[in-house]
């Protein structure tokens, strides 16, 4: 019984960011980024992976150290551990691709500064064994990423008739330019939320 | 600040010795982990670099078989090693099969529109001239500053620029300038591209600052350069 009511947190752990508290689409957190670099495919899903793979080991981190931190310096070594896992995706994407390293520039290093990190370590990973905060803190990823590449791929289809690399409706097509631009992020993002919005709202309506 | 905090107690403050020791261990692991990752990565990293450096290279000098670096200081010229030293120029001397010297390739960079747009160039010490550019990094607008690449007629002002030097051997005869769409008259000009002037500047001031400093540390050393030395490498 108590396995089974485990298993079920565990999914609600994961789905949680994944779904209900969607940080783009739901929280409407760390629009920096999401804003920023989703102006391609590969550029929103390099930086949803990178932001994860930062969300993931500082939660574990934090939260293994989570009954050693004295509370007065808590913010101080989350920061740290969060700056350190940061600093590493910056060497490893160097590593993997210069080209995606170019395209996401100073992005990378302000992942130390996006609220959906620091906000997972004080509310979730401090408070919880490391399994439940890395998989909250997986969810939560994944719906970063999801939402970035909500954004990433329709800029790109629209503003170069492209997804992925590959161009879609061959050299005929004019390519909505705005769209790749700052104010095509806001566009988008727009109306994604005006979709979520209208869907919870049908939903709300049909229970009721 | 108010006695009645509720959740910390008094019997709760921790000891300032306790809070130098956890965030000394913290930065402890982190920095270790920093390092480890750092050497990790470094081979890969240097690899990348060198594959996207001899693309760029050989797209300006086809026929390069070898590519060397340098580094140009004020005191003269020497093989690279790591990043080059404040002040000194990095560039690549292109030799072909037999170790003749081919051109140089070297980079440029000035702010543009959005920012900082990189352009590597390739300069022929026989003819004292550009012929080609090939941009290496920029952020500008896609469909008006992105035209430095894809305007033909803006591309054929980089073959054959003239970058000659003054008799003195100090500076340019001619200072390298961007002028207005259709006013170019001289060799030394570029035909700005209408709509994106201001990219069209930072190519040719990124060129220009470039070239003002490297060809007068360049020049009375061409000859050591024009053979390769010790075609081992």
């Amino acid at each position: 019984m108590t396995a089974s009511t485990k298993q079920i947190t565990n999914m609600e752990q994961l789905l949680e960011g994944i779904w209900k508290q969607n940080p783009v689409f739901v929280m409407t957190l760390g629009m920096c980024p999401t804003l920023a670099v989703t102006v391609s495919g590969f550029n929103a899903l390099g930086m949803g992976v990178a932001t994860a793979f930062v969300l993931v080991c500082s939660a574990g981190l934090i939260s293994l150290l989570r009954n050693f931190i004295p509370k007065e310096v808590r913010i101080a070594t989350y920061i740290v551990i969060i700056a350190t896992f940061v600093t590493l995706v910056d060497y490893i994407i160097q590593a993997v691709s210069l080209a995606l390293y170019d395209a996401l520039g100073a992005f990378i290093q302000l992942i130390v500064v996006n609220c959906i990190i620091l906000g997972r370590a004080e509310a979730h990973a401090a408070k919880n064994p490391p399994l439940p905060a890395v998989l909250n803190a997986f969810g939560m990823g994944i719906g970063f990423t999801i939402g970035l590449l909500a954004l990433g791929c329709v800029r790109e289809i629209l503003g170069a008739g492209k997804l992925f690399g590959v161009s879609l409706f061959g050299a005929s097509f004019q390519p909505w330019v705005v769209m790749v631009l700052p104010p095509g992020g806001f566009f988008v993002l727009g109306g994604w939320l005006l979709l979520f919005a209208w869907w919870a709202k049908r939903k709300e309506s049909n229970h009721g | 600040m108010s006695e009645h905090r509720t959740g910390i107690p008094p019997a709760d403050i921790t000891g300032s010795g306790r809070l130098v020791a956890t965030l000394g261990l913290v930065t402890m692991i982190c920095g270790a982990l920093i390092v480890a990752v750092w050497q990790w990565t470094l081979p890969a990293i240097a690899a990348n670099k060198k594959v996207v450096l001899e693309r760029g290279v050989k797209a300006l000098v086809p026929d390069a078989a070898r590519i060397v670096e340098y580094d140009a200081a004020a005191d003269g010229i020497r093989p690279a090693q790591g990043d080059p030293a404040a002040g000194a120029v990095r560039f690549y001397a292109t030799y072909d099969g037999e170790g003749r010297l081919l051109a140089i390739a070297a980079e440029g960079a000035a702010r543009g529109y959005a920012d900082v747009v990189r352009v590597l160039y390739g300069y022929r010490p026989a003819c004292e001239c550009i012929f080609g550019i090939r941009v290496v990094q920029m952020k500008e607008t896609p469909g008006i500053g992105d035209k430095i690449i894809t305007d033909a007629a803006f591309v054929a002002n980089f073959d054959g620029l003239d970058v000659s030097l003054a008799p003195d051997m100090k500076s340019l005869s001619n200072e390298v300038k961007t002028v207005k769409h259709g006013s170019k008259k001289f060799g030394w000009e570029i035909d700005a591209i209408t709509g994106a002037t201001i990219t069209s500047k930072a190519v040719g001031r990124g060129i220009n600052d470039s070239v003002q400093m490297l060809l007068p540390r360049l020049r009375p050393n061409l000859e050591e350069l024009k053979r390769e030395k010790g075609s081992g490498k």
